[in-house]
């Protein structure tokens, strides 16, 4: 084999050090038929532009994953979104899936929690419970992680508008089961320029928003090291309707938006950049999926050290998080998702990811049963167990089609990055409409080719059943929103109502001024203010947000 | 026969940003000929209401993915007969587990489309309630 300096470099420098520090899971591995399985194939001459543009993994630029042993050392996480009705009904749903081997929590909130309204608020009618677990205070949080040790178990939040609030939350049930916020672990999405793009949960226009973002990064920084402040996402732009190259172009146009907001508000990049996370979405054309997670990668490195000057390899490392995509699954022939998954779950795991959700196949009619969450863990299970293809790192690389998209949805994502750039950046781009413009387009585009049958997917347009066994439907009790009504008002008569208004007051203060807002919020929701009064806080300095805005 | 194109308002009411299908029946009925109003996302059953009747539409359309359907759906209903326009057709669509259309139809809502369906049916379906609604008037 061809020596090339940057190969023994490598050797003596990433991969040794992560072998002495963490071992790999067995002593050497091997296919099903016994051959060897090589730790990281190369390429038999090793030149100065591979060394560059692929390079070897867990070195910059990352093409080829974050770590030297990827899946050898230690599998991803498998993490299962999960939440509905009240908190007393998601601990249990959390308490199974940890019980079935999932090894991270991944909380849903409601709508109404999701847009900092409390489940007594009358926008909240119907929403009470439905696509996630309702929280209105920290009485409920505490229900939500009871018997759940947070020094244990790392907590995944989808909370984005009022992250700081729940964020508050979780440190204080872990200041209430004695575990210091300096030990938890978890990520909260917080990321607040996709909703207006695509996802909707926004409560405040941009600019206090991303005020509160910082503050969110500083605050951590100094006080929950091990927390993920952003998962910075492309999963819902490309759920929207997006493209693959648009879902890396945005979500990497997003990231540059917050580092620059951080950056601006003082902080120092090299500290919160390690925290940044990333949530793409894996959806159906496997070949592609894998290329577009390892462009997005080696995209990442480079505008962190070229453009922002990172210096800590951990800034230039994109980490993810992957689900596989909710908007391929049909209500037709359910089973037919199962296969769906499989297949979007191995390009995510091929394109190197750090934890995956994988669907339910009958997520295209209601929330999921239990029975179907088990088979979705399971297919998790069987790629990460039988399938093999942890045995190599980066399996496919090298491989002519892939390294060619790759480097394709390298430069298209690039330039769709430097025409948001022209228009001024994300949030210009978001206020003109730009970006939700294309990703309409492309949505249009997409489900035209389905209607006329030009795109095939099996069992709607092609190869249909006629099928007389209704699935059974995972129903949530109607009775969560009065329940929640009636444990609200018994906690507005319990706690010490001078104080929390006082709380409330501290916090409005600190809005009209510059100071983080993260202490009065910890202050006001330790007192037990509610999640719905701390965001009508928010809301009187701050303003709100409506899609009629940007059209 | 009418002579001028149907007018059909979409909304969205509830919380959910599921704006996919809503924004695609949008454009395919707009293709097709008629006048759409977009409510965008995050409308009260009232807000939808009053914006029907002030538009004057043939039809409305609801897009509900977030389980709510059963309350509001009725609601935007009963908004309709409060603000005067009681006698709009609504259809619906979403992610609608089939046990609950019976309940939906019961409550006034005139179709009901699920994940699948072929938007031609849709168009088709829009266009019979239009037609209905401008014999009547």
């Amino acid at each position: 084999m061809a020596t090339h300096p940057a190969l023994q470099d490598w050797q003596d420098k990433v991969l040794k050090k992560m072998l002495d520090k963490a071992p790999e899971m067995r002593p050497e591995f091997t296919t099903l038929s016994g051959l060897p399985a090589e730790r990281v194939a190369l390429p038999t001459v090793i030149d100065d532009a591979y060394v560059a543009k692929v390079g070897f993994p867990g070195q910059y630029p990352y093409t080829r994953g974050v770590q030297p042993t990827m899946y050898r050392g230690r599998l991803w996480t498998m993490r299962q979104y999960a939440g509905f009705s009240t908190a007393e009904e998601s601990n249990k749903r959390y308490r199974y899936l940890l019980d079935q081997g999932t090894t991270g929590l991944s909380v849903a909130f409601d709508l109404p929690t999701q847009i900092g309204y409390d489940s007594d608020d009358a926008i909240a009618r119907g929403e009470v419970g439905k696509v996630g677990v309702a929280i209105d205070s920290l009485a409920d949080m505490e229900v939500l992680f009871n018997n759940i040790p947070l020094d244990k178990v790392s907590t995944s939040m989808t909370i984005n508008a009022p992250a700081a609030v729940l964020l508050a939350m979780y440190v204080a049930v872990g200041e209430k089961q004695g575990v210091p916020s300096q030990k938890l672990e978890g990520t909260i999405q917080n990321d607040i320029l996709k909703e207006y793009i695509a996802r909707g949960t926004y409560i405040f226009p941009p600019r206090p928003s991303m005020r509160l973002i910082t503050d969110i990064f500083a605050w951590c920084s100094q006080n929950t090291p091990s927390f993920n402040t952003i998962s910075i996402s492309g999963y819902h732009i490309r759920e929207a309707g997006s493209t693959a190259v648009q879902e890396v172009a945005f979500t990497l146009a997003d990231a540059c938006a917050y580092v620059d907001a951080a950056i601006a508000a003082g902080l120092d990049v090299d500290v919160f950049a390690p925290r940044l996370a990333f949530f793409f979405n894996g959806s159906s054309d496997l070949l592609e999926e894998v290329a577009k997670f390892r462009a997005a990668r080696r995209m990442w490195a480079k505008i962190m050290k070229e453009r922002f000057k990172a210096k800590k390899p951990q800034s230039q490392m994109l980490r993810f998080h992957t689900q596989t995509a909710g908007y391929t699954l049909t209500a037709q022939q359910i089973d037919n998702n199962i296969v769906r998954v499989a297949m979007q779950s191995l390009a995510a795991v091929l394109g190197g990811t750090q934890s995956l959700h994988t669907n339910s196949k009958d997520e295209a009619l209601a929330l999921p049963t239990e029975d179907s969450v088990r088979t979705a863990l399971r297919t998790q299970q069987i790629i990460a167990y039988e399938s093999g293809i942890i045995n190599s790192v980066d399996p496919l690389a090298g491989s002519y089609y892939v390294e060619g998209l790759t480097d394709t949805i390298e430069r298209e994502a690039l330039a769709l990055m430097s025409r948001i750039d022209e228009l001024g950046g994300v949030i210009p781009a978001i206020e003109a409409g730009f970006i939700q413009r294309q990703i309409e387009d492309a949505a249009y585009t997409y489900q035209s080719a389905i209607e006329t049958n030009d795109r095939i997917i099996v069992g709607v347009n092609k190869f249909q059943a006629k099928e007389s066994i209704t699935p059974p439907v995972f129903r949530v009790d109607a009775s969560v929103g009065a329940n929640q009504a009636a444990k609200l008002k018994s906690l507005r008569e319990k706690r010490d109502n001078v104080k929390v208004d006082a709380a409330l007051a501290a916090l409005a203060t600190a809005a009209k001024g510059t100071a983080n807002l993260m202490p009065p919020i910890l202050d006001a929701v330790r007192l037990y203010a509610t999640l719905g009064e701390i965001c009508n806080v928010l809301r009187k300095e701050f303003g709100t947000y409506s899609d009629l805005k940007s059209r | 026969m009418t002579t001028r194109p149907f007018r059909v308002l979409i909304g969205k009411p509830g919380l959910d940003g599921h704006d996919r299908g809503a924004k695609f029946v949008s454009r395919a009925l707009r293709d097709a000929g008629f006048e759409v109003v977009y409510t965008g996302i995050r409308r009260t059953p009232e807000e939808i209401a009053a914006a029907a009747v002030q538009e004057d539409v043939d039809a409305v359309g609801l897009s509900l993915l977030s389980g709510a359907h059963n309350e509001l759906f009725p609601a935007v209903i009963a908004a309709l007969e409060k603000a005067g326009g009681g006698d709009i057709p609504v259809f619906g669509g979403g992610v609608i587990p089939a046990e609950d259309i019976p309940g939906l139809k019961r409550a006034g809502i005139r179709s009901v489309f699920t994940p699948g369906t072929p938007v031609k049916d849709i168009i088709a379906s829009v266009t019979a309630l239009c037609q209905a609604q401008a014999a009547k008037v």
